[in-house]
């Protein structure tokens, strides 16, 4: 309640996304942590969230981070076949196909919401992604959709 | 001899030779167009039992209860043998049941049951509009008498007042069953339904999210849904849990989004389209309309039909490295 709807009493032009990243342990948030000793440059617009597995993720976090006034989302895990798991992202795989088509069904926009394959050695392909995301999420402007709101007491 | 005779012959000869404890059916209620669920235990009560269009509940949503392990058991506790009255559906989950570990196979004496289709009482009011329904009288030819308050009378097609989900049933009669009564049902290759899912996934974004905001905001989180949903067996709901606390307890618009968002991923690879959920709802919510739409991508993405064999595992629960990748974003 408090930055989000702070958030949203700017001005249009000085809002910027922010955005939910669940990053594997094993290889996205490897990625990310390349593309950072690397310098390699990308905008501060994400919050990144370590799990354990891609697998760990349970697809209703998804719609929470959207409930709790995330403007958008980013999945990301090892290739498939590269799982620390063996099979954690190939189970994670068939949730977030299901949970991505059940989103765009009700009407949230197919941009909030994105997955991705990164490995711990694709430092430069992680700040790409990024760029990506950021600009899809940018296009659609503030989440409204799915978003809590409360009203303040009177 | 009726199927209802039948059911009655047979779940009295059941419970007196002891091949069961009890046995889960229907019986008539007094509300109309809704028959209620119900368990004999004796011979008497067996002689209640019915069997007819208004048994739209599903009788597999008892099991899991029925033959959980009571806290504090000792090691000698066996599950009860429970008989149990099994159209396609009900017997669909049966099978989904079993394979979750809910339930298990030797506890249970299936009687199959072959089914034209059960009454959906929201439809029905909804045709009937002049009055609320009081009673509803079967005719010949597979019409009905709706009579309602004020002496209105309407006669109505079965067809129009059964559950959508039973216009394109795939499986009328019961997947496995220890026995069956009555004749079977000639299956139906499915005619062409209107789709309620594929038509709302065809509208516009911005049509369809006011839809689903609108459809979900009469929601009055009873729970009727999850109460009267076989797969809803696990003892903690999310819906209930507080670490983490999925959802608020107000009724604000995106927590009852997020229950029913919740609800009907948890149905994936293993929701029948029994319509039970609908059917319970009190506010009439068009649960299918979810529920629909994970069933479609289930099967165009995973391919077969949840829950029509012991055999096969369900398809959350595998995974083929070849898996559609349509989904993913390319930086």
């Amino acid at each position: 309640m408090t930055e989000a709807s702070e958030r949203r009493t700017d001005a249009q032009d000085a809002w910027e996304p922010r955005i939910a990243a669940f990053l594997c342990n094993w290889c996205s948030y490897a990625g990310a942590d390349l593309a950072g000793v690397s310098r390699i440059q990308y905008p501060p617009n994400v919050r990144v969230i370590r799990v354990p597995c891609s697998g760990r993720i349970n697809p209703l976090f998804l719609v929470k981070a959207l409930q709790s006034g995330m403007d958008g989302i980013l999945v990301s895990g090892c290739h498939p076949g590269d799982c620390h798991y063996i099979s954690g992202n190939l189970y994670a795989r068939r949730k977030f196909a299901l949970m991505k088509s059940l989103l765009e069904y009700v009407g949230i926009e197919p941009g909030r919401v994105h997955f991705s394959w990164v490995s711990a050695a694709e430092g430069v392909r992680f700040a790409e992604l990024l760029h990506t995301v950021i600009e899809s999420i940018r296009e659609l402007g503030p989440a409204e959709r799915m978003v809590k709101r409360v009203e303040a007491m009177p | 001899m009726s199927v209802q005779d039948q059911l009655r012959n047979r779940a009295t000869e059941l419970l007196a030779d002891a091949t069961i404890d009890l046995f889960v059916g229907y019986a008539a209620s007094d509300t109309p167009l809704k028959a209620a669920v119900h368990v004999a235990r004796t011979e008497a009560e067996a002689e209640a039992l019915t069997w007819n269009t208004f048994c739209t509940p599903n009788l597999a949503a008892l099991l899991p209860d029925l033959l959980r392990r009571p806290e504090g058991a000792g090691e000698d506790w066996a599950p009860p043998r429970v008989g149990i009255l099994a159209k396609g559906c009900v017997s669909r989950s049966i099978v989904g049941l079993i394979k979750a570990h809910q339930i298990p196979r030797e506890a249970l004496y299936v009687v199959g049951v072959g089914c034209n289709g059960v009454v959906d009482r929201h439809r029905a009011a909804r045709l009937f509009t002049p009055a609320a329904i009081l009673a509803a009288e079967p005719l010949d030819g597979d019409r009905m008498l709706l009579r309602g308050t004020d002496g209105a009378e309407q006669t109505v097609d079965l067809a129009e007042i059964l559950l959508a989900g039973c216009l394109d049933c795939r499986h009328r009669n019961a997947v496995v069953a220890d026995e069956t009564i009555g004749d079977p049902v000639p299956e139906m290759s499915p005619a062409p339904q209107e789709d309620a899912a594929a038509s709302f996934a065809a509208r516009p974004i911005d049509e369809r999210w006011e839809a689903f905001e609108e459809e979900i905001s009469r929601c009055i989180r009873c729970y009727a849904c999850r109460e009267a949903c076989p797969n809803c067996y696990c003892t903690e709901c999310f819906a209930e849990e507080t670490e983490p606390r999925w959802i608020g307890v107000t009724a604000e618009p995106s927590e009852l989004m997020l229950f029913h968002l919740g609800r009907a991923f948890h149905q994936a690879g293993r929701c029948v389209d029994c319509g039970a959920c609908a059917a319970a709802c009190p506010m009439g919510i068009d649960l299918r309309l979810l529920t629909g739409k994970v069933n479609q991508d289930v099967e165009a993405l995973f391919g077969g039909e949840v829950s029509v064999s012991l055999d096969i595992a369900e398809p959350l629960l595998q995974f083929e490295m070849t898996d559609d990748e349509g989904f993913i974003t390319e930086p």
